[in-house]
């Protein structure tokens, strides 16, 4: 060890430098010439950007609705055009019962609308009532559905009102407004939600499957013998995947903006340096799981539980984290993805909010810092 | 007799494929923990519902009708007020730094408003950057200024809503999305530890030479396969079982189906998958080939399965694709097994193209595998 220590004392930077860029330069070799890492590093995001930009979508329109109208007066018929005419239904008519409840059974309705026989005598009466079923199998879409047969109930009883037909409307109404998404578009959401998804494959899975790799072959303790001290290593080893990642990321934002027009309404720069935090403590989680376990098939795993899914369950790009319980709560803490989504929302859809983007991105740097220690470490430890 | 022989010599290499494993511990863990963890967290986490919504209040009118309204939201339990407001300058300030989901404005001539019988309006701010989340807080509110509606109506001499209605949601009276979510990752799971358990198993056995070896002993292709195609199985079926026991024993979904009904379609679903993993192996030449691929695959498959959101939503040439996502149909068949109690007679359309995707991939995989050997 000592002639080395010397050899690479006299000019020791330029040396690192030259030994780093060899390491690169082979390792990017390896990334080109595999199909594979290609396949995750550039198709995987363009696959999961159309997916995640034209297939997944929480809006519902064109429920499929059975509305039966018992007895048809002109009030019921009106209120069933109401139906017909809104675009988030699309309205069956049925004259009874059964045949709806069939419908609802084989699910190819989502729900039923009845008018009983008597609706228009209890009208003008005021006490009608109507009879709402919905399949509540998935919950989210029910309460939706729910929203609007009120919303669509509630046109039709203004107008009636305003035609003398009933007494007045409610006492308090609320006007909802939607702040950052005027027009309720899921997409705006879901879109810069891939962008977590995908710097955590590159970043976390590509690296922990490559470490684990070398080590489960052996080629990383081959290395460990050549001039190339650890911290050089780490750095050869990261720094194309870093790169591979940041490409993905590239892909990402020009398509949400571009192609799915969600705005950008924060700093260009403040998501990018976010995303590099994120890369690095994707890559980090990855290097310190590959040398934990040196086995390909459980890195995998283990990357895929500890990176993946919490990105896409436990990050709150897709559910509210403030209605998990304390437990849940307190892990999504460990977790880097739910910094990130905090970031990577503001900056999209809100701006340049400094109160959430300065501590988000501390708990980034922090945690990158503790990764970068603990790999390094963990290198170390088995050059003994 | 050759029957017979061929069956000894699968069950002989499913038994050391088992061993192979199992007898490593940090592999059985990795494979039996996971899954049932993840049930667990993501029972919790993995729900549309609130229980847990921040709000400020802009309150101009500090009248009795609307601390009213406000006491309505606080005493609704899922309500928390996390700041009286003064100013309407300050709602940027509390939904920008995401402090509050909400804002509810009330300006100050609402009491008076409501006392002339004109009604009044209410504003709400909700801050829309996960609009799913703030369209449900939105419709927490509408339900609550509902009930205020009646109960203040009724104080005041208003006549009542000219129409009620009144609803019943089948299958899922609370509408809780625990209770559709839960029963959809007994498929995800096992989807993503069975499919790319055999795409590894062979990969690497590649990887390390040993295939050649399988190759030249008196095993024949078909045998081969079956024998990678039987421990991924059997391991699905284990982890299938575990996520259930999660849902029934910890969650307490009621399961309203057959187990038999469920079973049929879950080995259908998994024949499926490790006839998809058999097919990735015979095209990866490593293991990190067929990882990667693995995820390639398992990315649209989980996306697009209607796990999280529904296949209705999507565009019709995408819903046309979902036809060759298994997980898609095993999704289905668990939901209305377990919630609907759904018999196989309304399940056919599930299961045949199940069926159809088994027998496809597993013929795929066998031809590849004999092909390979020459």
């Amino acid at each position: 060890m000592i002639p080395l220590a010397m050899r690479s004392s006299s000019v020791p930077w330029r040396a690192k430098l030259r030994r780093i860029r060899a390491l690169v330069v082979k390792e990017t070799h390896q990334v080109v010439r595999d199909p594979s890492s290609i396949a995750i590093g550039v198709i995987l995001p363009l696959i999961l950007i159309l997916l995640f930009g034209y297939g997944l979508s929480l809006d519902v329109r064109n429920v499929p609705l059975a509305v039966v109208i018992e007895q048809p007066s002109p009030e019921a018929m009106e209120l069933a055009a109401g139906f017909q005419l809104s675009p988030y239904f699309h309205p069956r008519l049925l004259r009874s019962m059964p045949p709806a409840q069939q419908l609802l059974l084989e699910h190819a309705v989502d729900g039923i609308v009845r008018i009983p026989a008597d609706f228009a005598r209890h009208v003008s009466a005021g006490d009608a009532e109507l009879q709402l079923v919905v399949h509540g199998g998935d919950a989210n879409r029910a309460r939706i559905i729910q929203g609007y047969v009120q919303g669509a109930v509630g046109i039709w009883s203004a107008r009636a009102a305003a035609q003398g037909l009933t007494s007045a409307a409610d006492p308090v109404t609320v006007q909802a407004r939607l702040w950052f998404n005027e027009a309720d578009e899921s997409t705006y959401f879901l879109v810069p939600g891939l962008v977590v998804l995908v710097m955590t494959l590159i970043g976390g899975l590509l690296t922990a499957m490559v470490m684990a790799r070398e080590w489960e072959r052996g080629t990383l303790e081959a290395l460990l013998v050549t001039p190339v001290r650890s911290d050089e290593i780490l750095l050869g080893k990261t720094l194309p995947y870093f790169l591979l990642a940041m490409i993905g990321f590239a892909l990402c934002v020009l398509s949400a903006k571009f192609l799915f027009h969600v705005p950008l309404r924060g700093s260009l720069w403040v998501l990018l340096s976010a995303s590099m935090l994120y890369v690095l403590v994707a890559l980090g989680i990855g290097l310190l799981i590959s040398a934990w376990v040196k086995n390909q098939l459980v890195a995998s795993q283990l990357t895929m539980l500890v990176t993946f899914m919490p990105a896409f369950m436990l990050s709150g790009f897709l559910f509210d984290l403030r209605s998990t319980p304390v437990v849940v709560q307190l892990i999504t803490y460990a977790l880097p993805a739910r910094y990130y989504v905090a970031l990577l929302q503001t900056v999209f859809l809100a701006g340049n909010v400094w109160s959430v983007i300065v501590p988000n991105t501390l708990a980034l740097a922090a945690m990158a810092a503790a990764l970068a220690l603990g790999s390094r470490a963990a290198m170390r430890k088995t050059l003994e | 007799m050759r029957m017979l022989d061929s069956l000894l010599r699968i069950l002989a290499l499913t038994r050391k494929e088992l061993l192979a494993v199992l007898k490593d511990k940090r592999s059985r863990l990795s494979l039996f923990i996971p899954p049932v963890v993840q049930a667990f967290i993501f029972g919790y986490a993995a729900t549309y519902d609130l229980n847990h919504v921040t709000y400020a209040a802009l309150d101009q009118d500090h009248s009795a009708a609307s601390r009213q309204l406000l006491a309505g939201l606080d005493g609704s339990g899922v309500f928390e007020r996390v700041a009286n407001l003064q100013r309407s300058s300050d709602i940027a300030t509390y939904v920008d730094a995401r402090r509050a989901l909400l804002v509810l404005q009330i300006n100050q001539d609402f009491e008076r408003q409501l006392l002339s019988g004109r009604g009044a309006d209410v504003q709400l701010i909700a801050d829309g950057r996960n609009s799913n989340t703030a369209g449900t807080a939105i419709g927490y509110v509408n339900s609550i200024v509902q009930q205020f509606n009646s109960d203040w109506g009724g104080e005041h001499g208003w006549a009542a809503s000219p129409v009620r209605i009144t609803g019943r949601a089948w299958y899922n009276p609370n509408l809780e999305t625990r209770w559709y979510m839960i029963p959809g990752m007994i498929g995800t799971l096992t989807l993503i530890q069975t499919m790319m358990l055999t795409a590894m198993s062979v990969a690497r056995e590649r990887e390390q030479g040993t295939f050649d070896q399988l190759l030249v002993t008196p095993f024949r292709p078909f045998e081969i396969m079956a024998g990678k195609a039987l421990p991924s199985m059997v391991v699905g079926v284990i982890q299938a079982s575990g996520v259930l026991l999660v849902a029934q024993l910890w969650f307490r979904i009621p399961f309203a189906g057959s187990y038999l009904t469920l079973y049929t379609g879950l080995l259908l679903f998994l024949l499926a998958a490790i006839g998809i993993g058999l097919l990735l192996s015979a095209v990866a030449a490593t293991m990190q080939q067929a990882m990667l691929y693995s995820m390639l695959l398992i990315m649209p498959f989980s996306l697009l399965s209607g796990l999280t959101t529904p296949l209705s939503s999507m565009p019709n040439w995408l819903q046309y694709l979902t036809a060759m996502n298994p997980l898609r149909y095993a999704i289905d068949i668990t939901r209305r097994v377990y919630l609907e109690g759904a018999g196989l007679n309304l399940l056919v359309a599930d299961l045949w193209p199940l069926g159809l995707l088994a027998a496809l991939t597993l013929w795929g995989a066998s031809w590849m595998f004999s092909h390979r050997m020459q």
